[in-house]
């Protein structure tokens, strides 16, 4: 019964989608008010209903019923509760109706609290977003249905691949769903700015904050997939140019070009026509992304061509919504006004080649993704792009962007002067000049671009510090002065200096893994000693253990770091039921220097283990990097001015007489 | 039918965890000679796997492919007589860094042709814009006289 109602609730949805998008759009249109009233209730339904759905199917999992097929075939009875909810969205048709329910609740926020958009606007945007909803429902309900019964029923589900069954695995679909489809929102209101033919300060204030709260979901699902990565996989790699991570990081890459282009629309009424256009290849990107991953084409060409249906209805959805958007985007952009003329060396001028960096580097991470799969369907050669071809292109792109970013800032608005802006960063300069000599002299061995990336990180942490303490004076006024002006900051301005120096500490962890990482693979019996850097682990032993659902080896080590025992990790060698897959749970211990990692690896004769150990410095920085980019979005998403008073309507001022 | 097959075992091969890797066994006594295959091997497509790497794999496949490396190192051969060889048993798939030629002209150039280009178009627009900051245009008759009322009232 569950299922069918869930079933019966995804229909009823699909049919108010078609009236979302329909009645809203002929409304504003026609200027008709009282058909364009009808899209707040109508995104709200169409999300209570979208949610109801996902509800029963949730309760098929965590129920275990084993008539629905989709639960048959990715749960087990005997999985913790977490992996039984985490199942739903964990296969293609659980994972399709979250991202519907994302995009509904999307829509219905823009509903709920979109009170004072102008009225037609606020009707085109939930009505685009209906399209969209319009478009993906079907293809559920056509393609992939999560609801299908079987019958009879099986008595065990088939279980839930064992490497996805982790906790930063359970909430990263959603939170990196939040992103892609949070982007559709400056997608709707790009395409309704078109339709309307009007771009203003109060558009950009309007898109900045839904931009920049999908940007932080975008970020925080990448950094859990990262991190998730570098523990599960076993050798500490944390981002390898996959396919799958390309799709997210495209979006990615192109969302932070619009954040940074909105506020120039904002501030200064220009850059309107590129910024709408970011706004459609943001959320054109994720609709790739979708595509990529659900349409089976990155494991081959040929499962595409196998079972076409899905991937040939999501790129039909592509062509209609991308084709159509930039189509729109040609017939409407040039009727668009420019405002805010500036000079190439300003703030704007920064903020151009900002979004120029960024996006050439999102066409490299593209073309590299795609660039096998249309060779080999044109002319029918196989070749292999990897993190060479990435590390060659990207590299070089984004590395500029890197150096630049501290000096955008400190560049006026309109007209900057070039040289008194670099002049007030000799102390980061310094600063910089000090790291990369240090890390030279710590660690000589590596490539010579590691001391250069140290140097670049340091340079961006301690140019954000600086431009603090300049801003509240703090040298040239008492402390509690400083203290005052330091609270009194902007959220904005917090926000840009913590996400900015995030980078620079992102960038030394990627340093520090990469270039300084250490591996050593042996054979050892218990009682083993094996020195890894500076500290020296002893192999305990091993021993059985079970788990809920799998069975295990659990070898145990013990680190000592001059002679002192520090602590006592250890890592296993699981088999899951039911399918007796194999998979490795690695121990690691953190330092302030990095993490020392142990896997523990295949038997070896006279009741010995190989035995892998890395040691991966400064890992934590990277973690800690993208947390404080995520944290400067919160900053910026707090700014008041996104709460008082900004979108009003603009009136003709009133003159009051003075008293 | 065969095709199919072959799916299944890819399918079944990435979906297996890669923990292992290079072996202890594998590695050459010679410390210069492993590094040079650390990286040759790193630069391999595991042809199996999805997208990885054979220095990260742990199919039989990649393992064959690193000792092969290894052998032919030893017997005193150079990084691309090793990177020729083994393309010319698996063909450029194998590489992960495509080889610079006619067909992959696209996929090298085009990040920076896309750089160019932006940066063309941005510098063209500037000078159509007639270079440095215009001021802005001076206020209309209209605006003029709103201002004029309004410092006026302050008054």
């Amino acid at each position: 019964m569950i299922p069918e109602i869930g079933q019966f609730a995804l229909i009823l949805a699909f049919v108010t989608a078609i009236y979302q998008f329909s009645v809203p759009m002929y409304g504003a249109w026609r200027g008709d008010s009282r058909l364009m009233a009808v899209a707040p209730p109508a995104a709200l339904l169409q999300f209570g209903l979208i949610a109801l759905s996902f509800t029963c199917l949730t309760m098929s999992y965590i129920a275990s019923d084993f008539s629905v097929q989709n639960v048959f075939q990715n749960s087990h009875s005997d999985k913790p509760l977490i992996y039984k909810i985490s199942g739903v969205w964990g296969n293609h048709e659980g994972s399709m109706l979250l991202w519907v329910m994302v995009l509904a609740l999307f829509g219905s926020a823009v509903a709920a609290f979109g009170g004072n958009l102008p009225p037609s606007l606020k009707a085109r945007v939930i009505a685009v977003q209906g399209s969209i909803s319009v478009a993906f429902l079907s293809f559920i309900l056509l393609t992939s249905n999560p609801f299908n019964r079987l019958d009879p029923a099986p008595i065990e589900g088939q279980g839930l691949n064992p490497i996805l069954q982790d906790p930063a695995l359970a909430i990263h679909p959603p939170l990196l769903y939040c992103g892609y489809v949070g982007l559709s929102i400056a997608f709707s209101f790009a395409v309704a700015a078109l339709i309307e033919g009007k771009v203003d300060a109060a558009w950009a204030r309007w898109v900045r904050p839904w931009t920049l709260a999908a940007w932080m979901c975008l970020t925080a699902g990448i950094m859990l997939g990262s991190w998730w990565a570098y523990y599960e996989l076993g050798w500490g790699g944390w981002w390898f140019w996959d396919p799958v991570e390309n799709a997210s990081f495209m979006p990615w890459l192109i969302a932070t070009a619009l954040l940074h282009s909105a506020i120039v629309v904002e501030k200064r009424n220009a850059l309107k026509v590129w910024t709408i256009l970011l706004a459609i290849l943001a959320f054109s990107l994720s609709l790739v992304g979708t595509f990529l991953v659900r349409s089976g084409v990155l494991t081959s060409v040929h499962a595409f061509a196998v079972d076409p249906a899905r991937g040939v209805y999501v790129l039909g959805i592509l062509c209609v919504f991308i084709g159509g958007a930039l189509a729109l985007y040609a017939w409407r952009a040039p009727t668009i006004k420019t405002g805010g003329l500036f000079a190439p060396i300003s703030r704007e001028g920064a903020l151009v080649v900002n979004n120029l960096l960024l996006t050439a580097a999102c066409a490299a991470v593209f073309i590299g993704t795609l660039y096998p799969l249309v060779l080999e369907s044109i002319t029918g050669d196989k070749i292999s792009v990897g993190p060479p071809y990435f590390n060659l292109t990207f590299g070089p792109l984004i590395l500029p962007l890197l150096l630049l970013v501290p000096l955008g800032p400190l560049l006026s608005w309109k007209r900057a002067d070039m040289w008194a802006a670099s002049q007030r960063l000799w102390a980061a300069a310094l600063v910089a000049v000090v790291v990369g000599v240090a890390a030279m002299a710590w660690q000589w061995r590596g490539p010579w671009l590691a001391p250069f990336g140290a140097a670049l990180g340091a340079w961006m942490i301690a140019a954000s510090i600086q431009e603090m303490v300049a801003r509240t004076k703090f040298r040239s006024v008492p402390l509690n002065v400083a203290w005052a002006r330091l609270k009194g900051l902007p959220g904005a301005a917090w926000g840009m200096m913590i996400a900015h120096a995030g980078v620079g500490v992102m960038v030394i962890g990627v340093v520090g893994i990469t270039a300084w990482k250490q591996e050593i693979v042996t054979v050892m019996k218990p009682g083993d000693v094996m020195q890894v850097g500076s500290r020296s682990v002893t192999f305990l032993g091993e021993s059985p253990i079970s788990g809920p659902n799998y069975s295990a080896d659990r070898g145990r080590f013990s680190i000592s770091s001059g002679g002192n025992k520090v602590s006592e990790i250890w890592s296993e060698k699981r088999v899951f039921k039911p399918s007796n897959q194999p998979t490795t749970e690695v121990g690691i211990e953190p330092f302030i220097d990095g993490d020392l990692y142990v896997v523990l690896g295949d038997r070896a004769p006279d009741n010995a283990r190989t035995i892998r150990f890395y040691f991966h410095p400064l890992v934590w920085m990277i973690w800690l990097g993208t947390a404080l980019m995520f944290l400067g979005g919160c900053c910026s998403l707090f700014d008041r001015r996104y709460r008082v008073g900004a979108p009003k309507k603009a009136k003709a001022p009133i003159i009051q007489p003075a008293e | 039918m065969l095709r199919r097959l072959a799916l299944a075992v890819v399918f079944v091969l990435t979906t297996l965890p890669a923990a292992l890797a290079v072996q202890p066994d594998e590695i050459l006594s010679d410390p210069e000679l492993e590094a040079r295959a650390r990286v040759l091997s790193a630069q391999m497509r595991c042809l199996v796997c999805q997208n990885q790497s054979i220095d990260d794999s742990d199919a039989p496949l990649a393992k064959d492919l690193r000792v092969l490396i290894r052998e032919r190192l030893v017997k005193g051969e150079s990084n691309a007589q090793v990177v020729d060889y083994l393309v010319s048993r698996y063909g450029e798939f194998v590489l992960l860094k495509p080889r610079f030629n006619a067909r992959t002209l696209l996929l090298w150039g085009g990040p920076f042709a896309i750089l160019l280009i932006g940066s063309l178009v941005i510098f063209l627009r500037r000078r159509k814009g007639s270079g440095l900051a215009v001021p802005e245009q001076a206020l209309s008759a209209d605006e003029q006289a709103r201002l004029d009322d309004i410092l006026k009232s302050k008054e």
